[in-house]
């Protein structure tokens, strides 16, 4: 039994623990040294525990939807509130980030044995997992942007964990900035919402735009729209969406837990959450955007996985492809799949990455002990024939790509087909034909992610090892990191999601009873949460059959090519190569190139030219020559009055005075004849100017 | 203490400076700890009047007046409120940081010391005149210490530097004076009182040369406070002075004396001209806009860290005049926000410009050099555009924390101060002018790249061998530096301790403005 009040207690204790950790590890790491990442899996545990706590209790029947605020700070009509929304989707995400968390610090305690700065990790791990668990308890849009923020910086500092690799620094720049550009957009929605509305909780913003209690947004949906959009935006950044995905792949650069729980699991699927609950306000218009977004997202990130042969690359762009479907299914208005999908996703995910952290650990440690420390021990050409070296991270990596291919009797199977029975719901809906771009975009991407998933299995663990010298050293990682692969691949079984429920092929038990359709509130049938439950259901059959066909095509393809040798990889790659086709998947359809040309260095150009102008011209040029003008002003003055008023125009009327002086001086001669002849001339020039007038 | 506290704040390092020109030449070490003791007595005053200031009221507290010149009505009239607490606060604490920060001063330091406390009394009269004429001494009794400061202690081009602050300043001060002199002559009775002054002020109806009086005292008051803020295009005088001051003096300039511009503004323009603050705002939320992209955009252009943070400044004080023009939102809320925002940001971007001035001080004093890349020009051919440093972080791990906590803070990272001003700035701004707005988050990015960039090349990467000798920061810098790096992460999880004193005071001010606020009518 929970109550209202230790529900928030457990909520506090959830959200700071990790920032206890953190702190700890910090600023007193030095105290246990590596013995105290133990205290910060113990932490998580507890977290752990304590959301399990509130999952079952939902379980049990007891109502958890309720919103503990405190006030953060107010001016006058200005004021902020802090609190944390309780209910079924804050829950079972905490669960799900716990479960993660804790298993990735229990991974890293061997994984990262050894490294320079092992508690500094520890610490970060913990900054990230607060912030995450501030996001799904945020109960307003602007905490949550506060602690979107905060991912993004726990991120950023753990893509950056091996900063001494310049590739290393870049990536968690490059991830940071990309997020800000979608970060840009979500601070705009959320203004623009609360200009309209004067709120920023979901609640006040469900309530405020729900059209059967007066809409704040009636008579402008399409600002609606554009806000929604905005927000989404941030979700674009976040969740590596087209045209920010860019980011993602890079970010392979941290370590692999940290690829595992931040870039696949939870940070990366806070942008699904968001759209999630933006969903009841987003209107047809903004959900097609993010119905489109989605899917293009979906199609790219699986078409550049199959040629990728970083094995950590492979799961990164599938990572894309797969959150692109979770955007896709919001779009469809089956929000319930989308979260769904997270759920599951998270589970397979993080056991796809631990599985390939294994891989590479253990490859990386029987190069070094060859004394090899050039070969790349992430490129799965270096691999194969692992199988029988580390069967349980064979197994349950199988488990992983049999999941995430929608394989029967898999979690991933249910999740996927909640989406593509979304996708053929709409299209059937729509009486458009670029509606059913939407199913054929979510079926092609399940194939192709068949194909990929299977290819990286064959390519790692089957055929021939690289290189049998290497291949005898390598032995199966020890159980701190097996037994979390081993957790999340039982995880990974559809059964886990379905209890009690033990009908493989539906997805009715305790997720679906806690996880609802949630309503659309902006008023448009098409969006009805019956009408929309209908649809799914009308579509399911359809969805099962044809989701057996492309999975089974993709795993087929990935045998015949990658297990058999029937088909050459190499001999389709240059044919493909011919069309442009093989290249433009191999240089991620060349993204990071067209924005260094187009955006970057033109504007970096631009920031140039900005500082000539600002410095060079403006200031030195032109402020300057005020100071240079009055110079010389001041010496023309100088000349001015020195040469022309004091030695020409002062100094010669002295001179003409002397000179006066000196003519006078001659007239005074002392003779009368001469004094009469003057007075004679002057009386006979006054008598002549006299008459002349 | 109450009735006397405001002088006994601006009059202590007075005190000090007489002290410090008391003891004999060639004494070492007495005139820093002379400084220190004086400054650091000036703030326990301070942390007291925060203590004792009452948040209900938008009066002026602790006020003090006394009859100076009585032929022309010039009082000795001081008085604190919501408005001038932050900054009385902040330039309390930054000055008494710069003393620390000063420690190591080798060059003449009974000079140093005592111009430096005669500016700190500059400074803090500034902000505690309720009397334009006393206001308008204080405010070029700081401008000779600040020259002298700049010109003998400064860098290569210090005398360059310091006479063009002191010129462009000065041009700025003689619009003031004419403004102040206007003022009083065209109101009645003659006054110079700034609190007569709010309802005297807008009586004025002249015509001169067929302009309105009232907006050639505005344009004059707005010059010469724009070229403190710095407002583009008067603010070339800044990355200069920033860069060729020495470090505590850049702290105190981009700290204190850039708020007096956008203090002025607040204190003087706005109650005594409404009417041209409201049909200004929306010019000023144009400039600061362009403040905030310019200002960016030439930080990620520099070569040099000091002068990348001084063009920060430039840009984070662009959230300042946003907020201002905010005031004439037509939702009260916003208003309130964006006006709100402002003095916080003023009071936060004093916090983390200082602590960026102060990291940037202790790398130099150890490098003697600051390039993030080696200017193209550079001396030694072999350095051109090479990076300064490289990977510091490995052997500094304490000094790249303090940067990274200090870098965040400036690109705006919520959970430290300065995003909580700039985003109440950005909303205050939206909510009246939405276009220029959506602009100015453009800002959010371009800070981030600059800073990010910046990190990426002193911290990040292989250790540069050349600094492998560097030594982490002293138990000294630490402490300095630490009282700061508090106020921010405690203001940007709190916020309501800086924010109670701030805002009955805005709302006033909003009042007087559009006559609009909560107390219209009363």
């Amino acid at each position: 039994m929970v109550t209202v009040h230790t529900l928030t207690l457990y909520g506090l204790i959830i959200l700071f623990l990790p920032l206890v950790s953190f702190v700890y590890q910090i600023f007193f790491g030095r105290v246990l040294g590596p013995r105290g990442a133990w205290l910060s899996v113990g932490a998580l545990a507890v977290t752990l525990v304590l959301s399990l706590t509130m999952l079952v209790s939902l379980f049990m029947g007891h109502e958890i939807a309720f919103t503990p605020e405190v006030l953060w700070f107010t001016v006058g009509d200005f004021s902020l509130t802090l609190g944390f929304q309780f209910d079924n989707i804050s829950v079972v995400m905490l669960v799900v980030v716990a479960i993660i968390s804790s298993l990735a610090h229990l991974y890293s305690i061997e994984y990262m044995r050894g490294d320079v700065r092992y508690t500094r990790y520890f610490g970060y791990l913990g900054l990230f997992t607060f912030s995450m668990n501030g996001i799904v308890l945020a109960h307003s849009l602007i905490m949550m942007y506060v602690f979107w923020e905060l991912v993004g910086l726990s991120s950023y500092l753990l893509i950056g964990h091996w900063f001494e690799k310049d590739s290393a620094a870049d990536a968690g720049k490059k991830a940071f900035l990309t997020n800000r550009v979608g970060d840009i957009g979500m601070f705009i929605g959320i203004m623009l919402l609360w200009t309209v509305t004067g709120s920023f909780t979901f609640q006040g913003l469900y309530e405020l735009i729900d059209v059967e209690s007066g809409n704040m947004f009636a008579g402008q949906m399409g600002l609606l729209t554009i806000a929604g959009v905005l927000v989404f935006l941030g979700a674009i950044g976040k969740s590596a969406q087209f045209p920010l995905h860019i980011w993602l792949p890079d970010a392979m650069e941290g370590p692999t837990p940290v690829s595992a729980l931040i870039h696949a699991a939870t940070m990366v699927a806070a942008g699904v959450y968001l759209t999630v609950r933006m969903f009841p306000i987003l209107t047809p218009d903004a959900l097609l955007v993010v119905g489109t977004i989605g899917a293009i997202t979906a199609v790219l990130g699986a078409l550049i996985a199959i040629t990728q042969n970083d094995i950590k690359r492979v799961l990164a762009y599938s990572t894309v492809s797969q959150l692109g479907y979770m955007i896709m299914a919001v779009g469809m208005g089956a929000q319930q799949a989308a979260f769904f999908h997270l759920s599951t996703h998270a589970m397979f995910k993080g056991l796809l990455f631990l599985c390939s952290g294994s891989v590479i650990h253990a490859l990386h440690h029987a190069l070094v002990h060859e004394g090899d420390h050039s070969t790349d021990h992430q490129d799965m050409r270096n691999m194969g024939g692992l199988r029988s070296k580390m069967p349980i991270t064979y197994i349950t990596m199988l488990i992983g790509a049999l999941t995430i291919s929608g394989v029967p009797l898999f979690s991933g199977f249910l999740s996927k087909d909640a989406i593509l029975a979304g996708t053929l719901a709409f299209a059937h809906e729509h009486h458009v034909w670029w509606a059913n771009l939407f199913p054929i975009a979510g079926f092609g991407a399940a194939a192709i992610t068949a194909f990929y998933m299977f290819r990286l299995i064959f390519m790692t663990f089957h055929g021939k090892p690289a290189n049998a010298k290497v291949n005898a050293h390598v032995h199966e990682s020890p159980a701190v990191m097996t037994i979390p692969l081993m957790t999340l691949a039982v995880l990974s079984f559809a059964l886990f999601f379905t209890l009690p429920g033990l009908n493989p092929m539906s997805a009715e038990g305790w997720f679906a009873h806690l996880i609802h359709q949630m309503e659309n509130l902006t008023g448009y049938a098409a969006l009805s949460w019956e009408h929309l439950e209908h649809g799914f259901h009308e579509a399911h059959h359809l969805t099962v059959q044809l989701s057996f066909a492309v999975a089974g095509t993709g795993i087929m393809l990935a045998i015949v090519f990658y297990l058999l040798g029937w088909l050459s990889p190499a001999a389709w790659a240059e044919r493909l190569k011919k069309a442009g086709l093989y290249q433009a998947s191999f240089h991620k359809f060349y993204f990071d190139e067209i924005y260094d040309k187009v955006l970057y260095q033109p504007f970096l150009w631009l920031t140039d030219k900005i500082a000539w102008l600002d410095w060079d011209w403006w200031d030195q040029r032109f402020i300057d020559s005020w100071g240079r003008n009055t110079v010389k002003a001041g010496n023309a003055s100088g000349w001015v009055d020195y040469f022309w008023l004091d030695q020409i125009v002062i100094d010669g009327i002295g001179r003409i005075i002397r000179w006066m002086g000196a003519v006078g001086r001659k007239m005074q001669t002392g003779r009368i004849q001469n004094y009469l002849m003057w007075a004679l001339a002057g009386g006979l020039i006054i008598l002549v100017l006299a008459n002349s007038f | 203490m109450g009735a006397y506290v405001l002088t006994i704040l601006v009059f202590l390092p007075v005190l000090g400076a007489a002290v410090i020109l008391l003891v004999p030449k060639g004494r070492g070490t007495w005139y820093r700890w002379i400084g220190a003791a004086f400054t650091g007595l000036q703030l326990l005053f301070a942390v007291w009047l925060y203590a004792a200031f009452d948040t209900s009221t938008s009066a002026f507290q602790f006020t003090q007046l006394a009859v100076w010149i009585e032929q022309f009505d010039i009082n000795y009239h001081m008085g604190v409120d919501g408005l001038s607490m932050p900054m009385v606060f902040l330039t309390a604490l930054l000055s008494f940081v710069s003393v620390i920060a000063s420690w190591n001063i080798t060059k003449a330091p009974r000079g140093y010391f005592s111009l430096f406390l005669l500016l700190d009394a500059g400074m803090m009269g500034v902000f505690v005149s309720l009397d334009f004429f006393l206001f308008y001494v204080f405010w070029e009794v700081m401008l000779l210490p600040m020259y002298f400061l700049i010109g003998i202690w400064g860098g290569p081009q210090r005398q360059y530097a310091a006479i063009k602050f002191f010129l462009y300043t000065l041009f700025g001060s003689v619009l003031m004076l004419l403004a102040m002199l206007a003022l009083y002559f065209y109101s009645e009775p003659h006054t110079f009182s700034l609190i007569t002054l709010i309802t005297e002020a807008p009586k004025i109806s002249v015509i001169l040369w067929g302009f309105d009086m009232k907006w050639l005292i505005w344009f004059a008051l707005f010059i010469g406070f724009a070229i403190k803020v710095p407002i583009f295009p008067f603010h070339t005088w800044l990355p200069l002075a920033h860069v060729e001051a020495p470090t505590a003096v850049s702290v105190i300039l981009a700290g204190v004396l850039l708020k007096m511009g956008t203090y002025g503004m607040l204190r003087i323009s706005y109650p005594l001209l409404p009417d041209q603050a409201t049909a200004f705002a929306f010019s000023l939320a144009v400039l600061g806009v362009i403040n905030i992209i310019w200002g960016a955009a030439n930080a990620i252009a520099q070569e040099d860290l000091k002068r990348m943070v001084a063009y920060s400044s430039i840009s984070h004080m662009g959230f300042v005049l946003l907020g201002m023009a905010a005031v004439v939102s037509p939702s009260l809320g916003g208003a309130q926000a964006g006006m709100n925002g402002a003095v916080l940001q003023m009071f936060n971007h004093g916090c983390i410009t200082a602590t960026l001035f102060l990291l940037v001080g202790v790398i130099y004093d150890q490098a003697h050099h600051r390039y993030l890349y080696y200017p193209k020009d550079y001396e030694d051919e072999a350095l051109r555009g090479q990076v300064g440093f490289g990977g510091l972080a490995t052997h500094m791990p304490i000094f790249a924390g303090f940067i990274a906590l200090s870098f965040f803070a400036g690109l705006g990272l919520p959970a430290l101060s300065g995003f909580i001003s700039e985003a109440m700035c950005l909303i205050g701004g939206f909510t009246a002018f939405r276009t220029l707005t959506i602009i100015g988050t453009l800002g959010i990015l371009l800070n981030a790249t600059y800073f990010l960039r910046a990190f990426q090349t002193m911290f990040l990467g292989e250790p540069n061998e050349k600094w492998a000798g560097l030594k982490d920061m002293s138990a000294r810098e630490i402490g300095m530096l630490a009282p700061l790096a508090v106020i921010i992460i405690l203001l940007g999880v709190y916020p309501r301790p800086a924010l109670q004193v701030i805002s009955v005071t805005m709302d006033y001010l909003i009042q007087l403005v559009t006559a609009v606020g909560p107390m219209a009518g009363m």
